[in-house]
């Protein structure tokens, strides 16, 4: 416990000597840094903010240094995560190759894959995104049809995947590809780095009720693809999706601890747009109810994520309970963007133009964006199903 | 913060499980309804419970304690909860000892605790007086009276007010209703002159009793802390009070949900099991993720009391709402998935869903709850 009081006071002297003070504001969606082969940066002080973070291996704090990684155990990342935090740094740098694919490289790649990825997706040279769903394949991901033909050098990849997640802007796609039309659903799919370079691939936005297009559809004709390109088994791609799902849950369960919104949380909306009486009250005692359900709601969440921790590191994890947090952190997410609509009142019905301003039109925008959550990355619905049949073993039909 | 049981807090939680099963299962509670019995508890069993320490857990060394902490206690509480095991744990030693223990004297404390801890002395403690769980409407009066007090008013759902040895009542020697300045805390023999004690049956099987004052005179030395200054020791009782009854309710919500859960393995119709339709399996994963939200909540407000943590009341009115909703719904649902058995006696599951319900309006329903927490919060 000592080394860790150490360690955290290190951390804390070493964040502020070299975190710039602009990089200690909070965030808008503008100001991410996106990991890529062209990198764009808002400012030099995001770039300083991001080399420096890079050069100490902390845009990747759990990797292994010798790939590029900080090294940290999981007691020392959260421990600079919570000092980032305190100082308010920004998050150096996005990409989902950190919250996604790396792991499962790590996990399931070879070592030649991990040597040609993960320093890559440590350092932000290469922009990665996703490729699972298909306009025929959305909670049944299983039944996916993009074929990956055996043509004894290569691959040849012919389909499509939808909600493919700023493919437009990626360098890369990891996908999920049959490579068995033979075989029962999750036996003959596989897992693929594709090159977005590659002749073939062609990618086109999809606009959202929130007018934001970050959702994409990308096509692959006759797409050719080295063998080396393939993670894990042969067929066995459906043990590294579901490896990965669970890295992508856990972040969505997170939701809203990085993410660009309003400047202002419930409460503070609530205080200034509806007001309190004499007694210190919130004027509108339905609101106030609402409110508080959701503030009560979200702080058992929060000891729910330290509990989880806690149980983790006292070595008597019960390894049900993270699968109870997408389900948790989405829907509470929907619920507070629905107060934070219902609190601004008619200040959070603008679209455009003049009358409202940015915080105003962000949490238009961002109540619209958050319908998403609970479908993405597996709905809702489907963590039900999850919970019932893996937690209480209730009988399949 | 500790959001886990470390290694004696898990033992004493599986003796306690143990000891439950073994001697205190629902069936004892239905005996005790069966046979009228006029305490609402077994005093054998509550000695039992004595002799293994659960009434000395919380109390510090020097009044004969264990001074293992309310962590510790919770857990036993909340296995206590999934037998629905009826003794004075909550009434003696959770509000009635830590009235004396936060507000008393030494003389008070080194003369009182020690008998709580052993056994020979139960407690109650007298507060509501409406129809609802309203501490600062207390009007019952205590005026000087010969060197002492003398006590006129009425008291309901006392729980365990008719057995129990000493009262510790609410009593307003100045102001008015509403007023949080004025009150006070006496202690009154059980056998007073002037009082009586009535025995109301509980649809939870349970006791809770009427009381009333008739010029009940106490010596001054019956006060507990400074006169017309109790609201900040009733508000840490009170607290500590909810939070343990949170936990009660927490292993009956436990124990019914997973035997629910049992029966939609077992029970076919169609030809199928119940538990393999998607209606009912989601209906089961909701309960399975508040009660796993709500055991989040419990180990923190058991930390904030251990620790003397300033957010304690926040927590306390979060762990009572949360469980008074989580337990209304997992009872209620217990009900509907056992289908027509669910509505007999014979099926213990009524006994829960009674309890659940007396539990939510002791110690404040979840309306008052989220109102004490928004105001807490600033809004």
């Amino acid at each position: 416990m000592a080394d860790l009081d150490q360690f955290r006071l290190e951390v804390r002297q070493w964040l502020e000597d070299n975190c710039p003070a602009s990089q200690r504001l909070p965030i808008t969606r503008e100001e991410q840094v996106w990991a890529g082969k062209n990198k764009q940066f808002p400012s030099d002080d995001a770039k300083l903010w991001f080399e420096r973070m890079r050069d100490k291996g902390w845009t990747v704090p759990e990797w292994p240094s010798e790939l590029g990684g900080g090294g940290l155990d999981e007691r020392q990342a959260k421990v600079l995560k919570e000092e980032m935090k305190a100082l308010g740094c920004r998050t150096p740098l996005f990409d989902l190759g950190i919250w996604m694919l790396g792991p499962a490289v790590l996990e399931f790649g070879n070592d030649e894959q991990k040597q040609e990825h993960i320093p890559k997706i440590a350092r932000g040279d290469v922009r990665w995104c996703q490729g699972y769903s298909e306009p025929g394949a959305g909670s049944d991901l299983a039944s996916l049809q993009t074929r990956a033909e055996d043509m004894g050098d290569h691959f040849l990849v012919n389909g499509s995947k939808i909600w493919t997640t700023n493919a437009d802007k990626a360098d890369w796609i990891f996908c999920l590809v049959r490579t068995d039309p033979d075989a029962k659903k999750q036996e003959g799919i596989s897992f693929l780095l594709i090159d977005m370079d590659d002749p073939g691939v062609t990618t086109t936005p999809i606009e959202l009720i929130s007018g934001e297009s970050e959702f994409c559809q990308t096509f692959f004709d006759n797409v050719k693809v080295p063998k080396a390109n393939l993670i894990g088994e042969l067929n066995k791609g459906w043990s590294v999706a579901k490896a990965l799902l669970k890295h992508e849950r856990k972040l969505m369960s997170e939701i809203g601890g990085d993410t660009p919104g309003p400047s202002f949380g419930p409460v503070q909306a609530a205080l200034e747009y509806v007001g309190t009486d004499e007694n210190g009250k919130l004027k509108d005692a339905a609101l106030r109810d609402q409110l508080v359900r959701h503030e009560m709601a979200y702080r058992a969440i929060g000891l729910t994520h330290f509990r989880t921790f806690e149980e983790r590191m006292s070595g008597q994890a019960d390894s049900n309970v993270p699968l109870i947090m997408k389900y948790v952190g989405t829907e509470e997410g929907k619920r507070k963007e629905e107060l934070l609509l219902a609190l601004l009142g008619h200040q959070a019905l603008g679209w455009d133009g003049d009358g409202f301003n940015e915080d105003e039109k962000l949490t238009t925008r961002g109540w619209l964006f958050s319908k998403a959550l609970s479908i993405a990355g597996g709905t809702s619905e489907v963590q039900l199903n999850i919970i019932a049949k893996r937690v209480l073993g209730l009988p399949q039909q | 913060m500790a959001l886990v049981l470390n290694e004696e807090q898990r033992l004493l939680k599986d003796t306690a499980k143990d000891f439950l099963s073994e001697n205190m299962p629902v069936e004892a509670l239905r005996t005790l309804r069966d046979s009228d019995d006029p305490t609402g508890y077994s005093q054998q069993q509550w000695q039992q419970m004595c002799e293994l320490g659960w009434a000395s857990i919380v109390l510090p060394e020097q009044y004969d304690g264990l001074d293992f902490g309310f962590m510790g206690l919770g857990a036993i509480i909340e296995e206590s909860g999934r037998t629905l095991a009826a003794s004075p744990l909550l009434s003696t030693v959770v509000l009635g000892a830590s009235a004396i223990l936060l507000g008393g004297n030494e003389e008070q404390k080194s003369s009182l605790l020690p008998k709580v801890a052993s056994g020979e002395l139960t407690l109650a403690l007298a507060l509501e007086e409406g129809h609802h769980h309203a501490p600062l409407d207390t009007a019952m009066a205590a005026e000087a009276y010969d060197g002492g007090f003398r006590l006129n008013g009425n008291k309901s759902f006392v729980v365990d007010g008719h057995s129990a040895d000493k009262l510790v009542v609410v009593a307003r020697t100045s102001g008015t209703a509403g007023s949080a300045d004025g009150l006070s805390l006496f202690l009154v023999d059980g056998d007073a002159k002037g009082l009586t004690r009535q025995r109301r049956k509980m649809v939870d099987s349970r006791g809770a009793a009427a009381l009333s004052f008739d010029n009940v005179d106490v010596s001054a030395d019956a006060l507990i802390g400074e006169l017309g200054q109790a609201w900040p020791v009733l508000e840490a009782v009170l607290d500590r009070g909810r939070v343990c009854l949170a936990a009660e309710m927490l292993g009956g919500a436990l124990e019914c949900f997973e035997r629910t859960v049992e029966y939609l393995k077992e029970r076919d119709q169609f030809g199928v099991k119940i538990g393999s339709f998607q209606a009912l399996q989601h209906r089961a994963s909701l309960m399975y993720i508040e009660l796993e939200l709500a055991k989040s909540v419990l180990f923190d407000a058991f930390s904030a009391i251990d620790d003397k943590r300033a957010d304690l009341p926040q927590l306390a009115s979060l762990a009572k709402a949360r469980m008074n909703d989580v337990f209304k719904l997992v009872t209620n649902e217990a009900v509907q998935m056992h289908g027509g058995i669910g509505v007999t006696d014979e099926l213990e599951i009524g006994f829960f869903l009674k309890r659940s319900r007396v539990a939510t309006q002791l110690l404040g329903h979840s309306g008052f709850h989220r109102d004490r927490y928004a105001s807490l919060c600033g809004y």
